[in-house]
């Protein structure tokens, strides 16, 4: 037996569900699941890692569509998984679809932004795709299977 | 008969020229449904898989 350097795999899933605690805030006050949305964002916009909570600059707008976005479902709770003594992955997706229904948004978008609104808005992450335009129609983000590989949010030790 | 959702209301699918399209690379990939009517777009809708998530990486530093 050896020992081996190495973050642990259970710490990045703990991550995830703020059992950690390195700082001050925030004091959380309920053990229930934070809720979560998701904003579009038009090609002109600048959002990114630096990006620290949800603003309304650059979101999209239009008929149908609610400043802050649509509701993000975590149906699914995060898993962390070891792939080796050295190596593990954290992961989580949204367990549906994110879908705007009967929205008119003319100006180009290509990001949407996922982020805490039960957290002050505070960013999660962006993701990008390519330019897209709606008319008097929905626009859906199917999301990926929540594997190590392949799921929306991972946190990983290689 | 199909009714689609446009600018002028509900429509009747027979009456308006569709145009279907998709894009597929590393990225995403995405599906988009377009109905015409006299040369005015009337309706889009676009449906888009991310094929890419976001990753972060974590490690624990040695003592040096």
């Amino acid at each position: 037996m050896a020992n081996t350097q190495a973050m642990t795999t259970s710490f990045m899933g703990e991550l995830m569900t703020a059992t950690h605690n390195f700082g001050v805030a925030p004091t959380r006050g309920t053990s229930a699941v934070d809720s979560f949305k998701a904003a579009l964002y038009l090609t002109t916009a600048t959002y990114n890692a630096a990006t620290t909570a949800y603003s309304a600059t650059g979101e999209v707008s239009g008929t149908g569509y609610t400043a802050g976005g649509v509701a993000v479902t975590m149906g699914t709770v995060p898993t962390a998984t070891n792939s080796s003594t050295t190596a593990g992955v954290a992961f989580v997706t949204p367990s549906a679809s994110i879908t705007y229904t009967t929205v008119t948004l003319a100006t180009a978008f290509d990001a949407v932004l996922l982020y805490n609104s039960t957290q002050s808005n505070k960013a999660v992450s962006v993701h990008t795709f390519g330019s897209q335009t709606v008319t008097a129609g929905t626009f859906t983000l199917t999301m990926p299977s929540n594997t190590t590989t392949t799921a929306l949010i991972r946190l990983a030790t290689t | 008969m199909a009714l689609v959702t446009t600018t002028k209301g509900e429509m009747d699918e027979s009456l308006l020229e569709k145009k279907e399209g998709s894009v597929d690379n590393d990225n995403e990939y995405t599906t988009w449904v377009e109905y015409w009517l006299n040369g005015e777009l009337v309706h889009r809708s676009a449906h888009v898989q991310l094929k890419k998530a976001v990753m972060f990486s974590a490690e624990a530093a040695s003592f040096s």
